[in-house]
Order: structure tokens, then C-alpha cells, then sequence
């Protein structure tokens, strides 16, 4: 059974014909654009989506001679979380680097390098953000949302090659984005950048994903749908819905780059941020969420806490958050009843998070010795910690009171990250750490102590991080507001810079030992791979086959 | 309490478990209330935007000049939205109208201050300070940590073309007529020299346009002419002698 050669193949189908032709349309156009682009940008950029878009084809066609893709349905598809496992690795690496470097940029301007623009501040922030949240966290939620749905619907994943046209669908998407930015392609939309054919592009991969996730749970062969994948499918079916709504833009030229959008000025604005809040809501909370409700369990050996809590927690949070946007627009010309109605739901939105948290700490109720020998459940635990304490500060920072205060500043900056580094980035890390033994039958990671290390050292630098951007921002606020005795402002702006100088180059050098953290499990992981593993480790169990 | 709660739960496993197409209609429709409630009312609601005097559509220069400013993400640090704070009204200006960026497509108003808020800047600082600005900022700010962008003026601006980026914005909503559209070319040209001959079209296409060559060379027009237009146009439409914050129509 494990030999390739007895595996079924799906020979030449209608799936494999339907991505040949996608990519045979797509390098077509790729090709006009290369010819008639209006702009020196996707003159430039062009010849890298054919690129693209041939090496698909390439792919195809390679897959065909094989005799089609394997669709063996008395196995998992677990080449495919394996190749996920690695571009996350990959992309995190990266995201956290342009990071780095942004942060030491902000404390060291000579680092923009501005001769030509391609390195300046302006260009590379949309980078980390991006690669960050989509191609890091965007990866780790493709292949555990892939792992996830096969393992509790006792099935292989449904849709033939369209798992792998997902997969490397959203590489490249993240491919054109990123470069694109580089040359100054960008709709300006914060966490939306990509222009109007990268969107495009990426709605099609996305309606694949739904599509391909649902059919797995078609063919499901257990009688319920486990709690994970509900968040799965709101956080993909909400990100569809955002995307295209937030989106919505006239290309000036269909060969070329720059699209103006549909929407202006404050609608423009609470569209935006009704994007991006959710965005947080649902990228980097219900899909991070489906991680919470499958790792955490299945590594402690214990049931969820509450069943019921968590049909409350579902339901609540997904119709809570939406509502939640206008809280980055309080004193803004948006109208007062909108930014009313954002405050409130924020606020709201302190108890289903919550209910979450307690659902998934109270899960080690049994297990708790688990904290002291197992630095993988320490992560994932931290991480929810991390989850709590930030979707407390969040409503605190929309009451339009703190938030005249904290707007504008790195407050802000601070919040966001203790959400990304700390509940995101360490449950992620803890899933990987949980896969990649599962995925590539070890017995445990190569190296525990260098987990531990990871953990402490990363944990070390997130509290660089959040404190002095609190001290910038909270700083920097009161800076501004301040007033001298003759009743004029005590402070020009230039001053507040200024001030912030050595919170920034603390928040960098937090920003390195993450990167660490991240580069020691990049090590760990492929000495693990490469089959170095000496030790056994209990806690690492392993997981049965589809056919067992 | 115990029984009506697992009432719900049993009603849950057998609908929304059991059923994966009853589960995505149950999160679309939940996750739809919100933002339509929130959104869709801006559209209609007439007090969504103010009634104010001034605010007409970017020149072709000014508009190529926010593409610039939108390419190098100048909105990562910089805002364009004074809030109604006695700080920011006496740092900044009058507080932001929703009015003034009703033709923004897409709006500027941005989310993190690491430099400025850009909402009136135009006309506080002149056209040389700019210049040296973009330079190099620290030779007018020592203490800034702004990326310096010398290539803006030895850059030739792209703006055959701006035609269809006009049509396009008509496409969207901003009321460019065809006689805008027609001259859209020429208006570039235009506004960078005071005694253009066509100086009367230009100004009954766009009233109080400042027309003068802001990068200070006559020869070429450059990235640098465009995005000094559009940062010396920034906040200066409304005519706020003429605003009545407590008139009915302008309470939010």
C-alpha cells in the first residue's frame, strides 16, 4: 500500500483539462500584457506571471504523462500538508526578515536605501504585512485546514488536482503580490494591497478552496461535522465574501497594473476597515481558532472542554465580529451613529473571545503536568493565553475615549502584534511542531531542548516588543495632546519622533529573537525531516492511516 | 436551563453538524447582518456626506501626483484625517469634512501618524521646501526618519495615458465631463505654466487650481511636479469661511 506504483492515478480527467486550460488562459494574457502593458510596472511584472503560469502548465502536462494525479482513496493526502508545512516555514522566515528589517528602518533611516525606491519603508511595509499574514499564516491554515478536514471526516481530500492547483495557486498569488509591491504596484488598501488581476487571481483559488474543502465533507465518514472545521469554513467562506466586496475596482486597461475602486471616501473607508478588521476576525482568529480546537486536544489526549460552549462560541463570535469595523475610524468624518454601533459590538466581543479561551485552556483540565514536559503544549498554550490578553486589550483600545488616545500611535502597532506574534505565531508554530512528526513518521522532534529554546527566546522577544510599543505609543499620544502652561502645544511633531527613537531600536531588536526563535525550529524541523531523530518523545503519538 | 440549552445543542447536531450546505447558509446569513446594517446605510443616508462648497474633482496632474503618493505607500505613515480634537484642530487645521475626499477613490485617510497627518497640508509649506524635502528630509527636518525619494524629479512622469485613468474615475463616480476628459493630456502641460494659453479652460475645469511648475525645472515634467501638486492641493478646496459646523444639515 505504501509503494507509488499500486496507488489509483486519476489519468487524463476533467480536472486536470480545467487547470490546463486555466493556466494556458492565464499565460495568454500574460503575454498580451507583456505586449500592450500601458505601464513600465506590468511591463516588468508580466514576464514573471508567464513564467508563472508556464511552470502550471509544465506541471499539468507533467502530471498527465504520470498518468494523472494520485487519488487513492485508502490514503490521506499527506504530501500535500507536508508541502504546506514547508511554505510556511519558508514564508514565515521571510515575512519575519522583512519585518526586521522594516523595524531597524524606522530606527535607522539609512537603511532605506532610497536611492531607486524599491527598499523604502513605504514599499516594504505591505511585504511583511502580506507575507506575514497571508503567505505565512495563509499557508499554515492551508495545510491544517487540509490535515484537519481529511483526518475528522475519515476521508482523502476530494477534487482530484485541485488541492495542488490550490496550493500552488496561492504561492503564486503571494509571488505576484510581493513583487509587485517591490515596483510599486499596490491599491493602497491596508492588508488588501494586491491590485485588481492579483485579486482576481486569488478569487479563483479561493472558490477551489470552498469548493474542494466542502466536497471532503461531502464524502465525510463520520456522522458529524467536527468543531474545527465550522471555524474552517467561516473563516473561507467569510474571506470570500470580503475580498470581493472590499475589492471591487475598475481596471484602468486590461493589460495594465493600476485599478481605481468602485467605492470613495468614507464609504471607501468603513468598507476597508470592515475588510480589514475581519480580516483579523477571520483570518487570523476563526481559521487560527480550528487549529485551537484540533491541536490542543489531540496533543494533551483530552476531549474539548465544552461542547456547548464552544456552539456558543462559534456562533457569537462570527456574528459579533463583523460588526466590528468602524472601531478604526472613531473620530473620523464617519458618521457618529456607525462608530456607536463598531464600539459596542467591539466591546461585545470581549465574551465570545473569552468563551474561546476558556474553552481551549480548560481543554488541558487533567493534563495540566503537560505544561512542564511538553514545550509544544506550553507554545500552545501561551498562545491562547496570548489570544486572551489581546481580544481584552482590543476592546478596551475601541472605546472612543482611549482609542482618541491610542489612534494613530504604535499603540496600535504594540496590539497587533502581542494578537500576531503571540497567539498567532505561537499556535502555528505548535501546530507545525505537532505535524511535522505526524507527517514524516518520527518519533519525536530531532531535538526537544532546541523547542524549549525556541519558546523561551521567542516568548523573550514578543515582551520587547509589546512594551516598548506601548511606551512609544502611549508616549507618543499623550505628546500630542500636550499643552504648556500658555496654552499652546508643548510639542511639535518632530519631537515625538524623536522620543520614540529607543522603543524602536527595543522593538527591533524583539523583532530579532523572534526571528530566531523561528530560524531554530527551521533547523529543528529539517533535522527532523532528514531523519535525525534520536530521541523518543512521549507525547508525540502516532496517528493512524485512513485504511487502519 | 439545562434542558433548554441541550435542546439547542441537539438541534445543532442534527441540523448544522449533520449538513454542510445548511452550515455555510447559517454563516453567510450570520456573518451578513453586520456589515449590511452598517454599510449599505451610507449610501442613502444624505447626512452621510456634508453639503460644503469647493471640493471638485483632482487635475490630471494631481491625480498622477496621488498615484505617486499611493505607489510609494506614503499612507503607511502619514494620514489624511484630522479629528475633531482640540490638538489636532489647532496642530493640523479644521477637523476633516467627509466631503473633502468624496472623489477619493480610494481614500487616503490612513491609520498610523510615524510622520504627519498630510490632510491641509497643501499650501503650508512651499513648493522649494518640498523639493529639498523629497531630496533629503533631514535637510529641512534634522530629526525626521522619512525615506528620502531623489529619483521623483530626475523621473520622467508617465502621463500619456492619463486620459484613461480619468475615464476610469468618470466610470466610478467622479464627474469629469468629456471636455475634462478631451483635454486631460494638455492640462498637464497646462498647470505647470502660468501663462499657458489655454490658463481660462484650465481654470473653468478646475476652479482655484494652482497652476505654476512646482519642481523648478521648466524642461521636463517630472514624478516630483505631480506629487507636489497633489500634497499643495491637499485640504485646500473647502472654503471653511463659508462652513457652518451647527447648520442642520451638516449634524451627524
Amino acid at each position: 500500500m505504501t509503494s507509488s506504483q499500486t496507488l489509483q492515478r486519476s489519468g487524463f480527467d476533467i480536472n486536470l483539462a480545467a487547470v490546463g486550460l486555466i493556466t494556458l488562459l492565464g499565460a495568454l494574457w500574460a503575454l498580451f500584457a507583456a505586449a500592450f502593458a500601458p505601464d513600465a510596472a506590468m511591463k516588468g511584472q508580466s514576464w514573471l506571471i508567464l513564467a508563472g503560469f508556464l511552470t502550471g502548465l509544465l506541471l499539468v502536462v507533467g502530471a498527465i504523462a504520470r498518468g494523472g494525479v494520485i487519488v487513492d482513496q485508502s490514503e490521506y493526502n499527506e504530501d500535500l500538508i507536508k508541502a504546506g508545512v514547508i511554505a510556511s516555514l519558508f514564508w514565515g522566515a521571510a515575512g519575519l526578515l522583512v519585518g526586521v528589517l522594516i523595524a531597524f528602518q524606522l530606527a535607522f533611516p539609512v537603511l532605506n536605501l532610497d536611492a531607486f525606491g524599491f527598499t523604502s519603508f513605504g514599499r516594504l511595509r505591505p511585504l511583511h504585512t502580506s507575507a506575514v499574514i497571508f503567505a505565512f499564516g495563509g499557508n499554515v491554515l492551508l495545510a491544517t485546514s487540509f490535515y484537519v478536514v481529511q483526518r475528522t471526516s475519515r476521508t482523502r481530500i476530494a477534487g482530484g488536482v485541485w488541492p495542488w492547483f490550490v496550493f500552488w495557486g496561492y504561492q503564486f498569488f503571494i509571488v505576484i503580490a510581493a513583487s509587485g509591491y517591490l515596483i510599486g504596484i499596490t491599491q493602497s488598501q491596508e492588508y488588501a494591497e494586491p491590485e485588481w488581476y492579483a485579486d482576481l487571481w486569488l478569487t479563483i483559488v479561493w472558490v477551489a478552496y470552498l469548493l474542494i474543502f466542502l466536497g471532503t465533507l461531502w464524502k465525510r465518514k463520520e456522522p458529524h461535522i467536527y468543531v474545527a472545521n465550522w471555524f474552517y469554513l467561516a473563516f473561507i467562506i467569510t474571506i470570500a465574501v470580503l475580498h470581493v466586496v472590499n475589492n471591487l475596482a475598475v481596471p484602468v486597461d486590461f493589460f495594465g497594473s493600476r485599478s481605481y475602486p468602485v467605492m470613495a471616501g468614507v464609504q471607501n473607508a468603513l468598507t476597508q476597515w470592515w475588510y480589514g478588521h475581519n480580516a483579523v476576525g477571520f483570518f487570523l482568529t476563526a481559521g487560527f481558532l480550528g487549529i485551537m480546537y484540533y491541536f490542543i486536544p489531540k496533543r494533551v489526549h483530552r476531549p474539548v472542554y465544552s461542547y456547548r460552549l464552544s456552539i456558543i462560541h462559534f456562533w457569537s463570535l462570527i456574528f459579533i465580529y463583523i460588526w466590528a469595523g468602524p472601531h478604526h475610524l472613531h473620530y473620523t468624518a464617519l458618521p457618529e451613529w456607525a462608530q456607536t454601533l463598531g464600539m459596542t459590538f467591539s466591546i461585545m466581543l470581549w465574551m465570545p473571545s473569552w468563551g474561546g479561551m476558556i474553552n481551549g485552556l480548560m481543554t488541558l483540565s487533567g493534563a495540566w503536568d503537560k505544561l512542564r514536559t511538553d514545550p509544544v503544549v506550553r507554545m500552545l498554550v501561551l498562545s491562547v493565553a496570548f489570544y486572551g490578553m489581546s481580544t481584552f486589550e482590543g476592546p478596551v483600545m475601541s472605546v472612543r475615549a482611549v482609542n482618541s488616545l491610542s489612534h494613530y500611535t504604535d499603540w496600535t502597532v504594540g496590539h497587533v502584534h502581542s494578537g500576531a506574534l503571540g497567539w498567532v505565531g505561537f499556535v502555528s508554530f505548535g501546530a507545525l511542531y505537532c505535524l511535522v512528526p505526524w507527517l514524516w513518521k518520527k518519533k519525536g522532534m530531532f531535538s526537544k531542548a532546541l523547542v524549549d529554546w525556541h519558546f523561551w527566546i521567542a516568548t523573550f522577544g514578543i515582551l520587547l516588543y509589546i512594551t516598548s510599543m506601548w511606551v512609544a505609543g502611549i508616549m507618543q499620544g499623550l505628546m500630542w495632546r500636550a499643552y504648556n502652561e500658555l496654552g499652546f502645544l508643548e510639542y511639535s511633531f518632530v519631537e515625538t519622533v524623536e522620543a520614540m527613537h529607543i522603543s524602536y531600536i527595543i522593538r527591533a531588536v524583539g523583532g530579532v529573537l523572534y526571528l530566531a526563535g523561528a530560524l531554530i525550529m527551521i533547523y529543528n524541523v529539517y533535522r527532523t525531516i532528514k531523519g535525525d531523530v534520536t530521541e523518543t518523545d512521549e507525547a508525540v503519538v502516532p496517528q493512524p492511516a485512513l485504511a487502519e | 436551563m439545562s434542558e433548554r440549552t441541550s435542546l439547542w445543542s441537539d438541534l445543532h447536531k442534527k441540523l448544522f453538524e449533520k449538513n454542510s450546505l445548511i452550515l455555510s447558509v447559517g454563516i453567510l446569513v450570520t456573518v451578513s447582518i453586520g456589515g449590511i446594517v452598517e454599510i449599505a446605510p451610507l449610501f442613502y443616508l444624505d447626512s452621510t456626506i456634508e453639503e460644503v462648497e469647493g471640493v471638485r474633482p483632482y487635475t490630471p496632474l494631481e491625480q498622477l501626483g496621488r498615484d505617486i503618493y499611493i505607489r510609494e505607500g506614503c499612507y503607511n505613515c502619514h494620514s489624511q484625517m484630522i479629528r475633531p480634537l482640540r490638538d489636532e484642530v489647532e496642530r493640523y487645521g479644521h477637523y476633516s469634512l467627509a466631503a473633502e475626499s468624496m472623489y477619493d477613490h480610494p481614500f487616503q485617510w490612513g491609520s498610523k501618524r510615524t510622520g504627519p497627518d498630510l490632510a491641509r497640508v497643501g499650501g503650508k509649506y512651499s513648493d522649494e521646501w518640498h523639493r529639498d524635502h523629497m531630496r533629503a528630509p533631514t535637510s529641512v527636518v534634522p530629526e525626521s526618519i522619512m525615506p528620502a525619494y531623489p529619483f521623483l524629479e530626475t523621473s520622467e512622469l508617465a502621463f500619456e495615458n492619463v486620459q484613461a485613468n480619468l475615464r476610469t474615475l468618470s466610470l466610478v463616480g467622479v464627474p469629469y465631463e468629456a471636455e475634462h476628459l478631451e483635454a486631460a493630456v494638455s492640462d498637464i502641460e497646462t498647470q505647470l505654466d502660468p501663462f499657458a494659453e489655454d490658463y481660462d479652460g484650465f481654470q473653468a475645469r478646475y476652479p482655484g487650481a494652482v497652476m505654476r511648475d512646482f519642481d523648478g525645472n521648466p524642461d521636463m515634467v517630472s514624478e516630483l511636479d505631480a506629487l507636489i501638486a497633489y500634497l499643495q492641493v491637499l485640504g485646500t478646496m473647502v472654503d471653511f469661511s463659508t462652513y457652518e459646523a451647527e447648520a442642520d444639515e451638516n449634524l451627524r
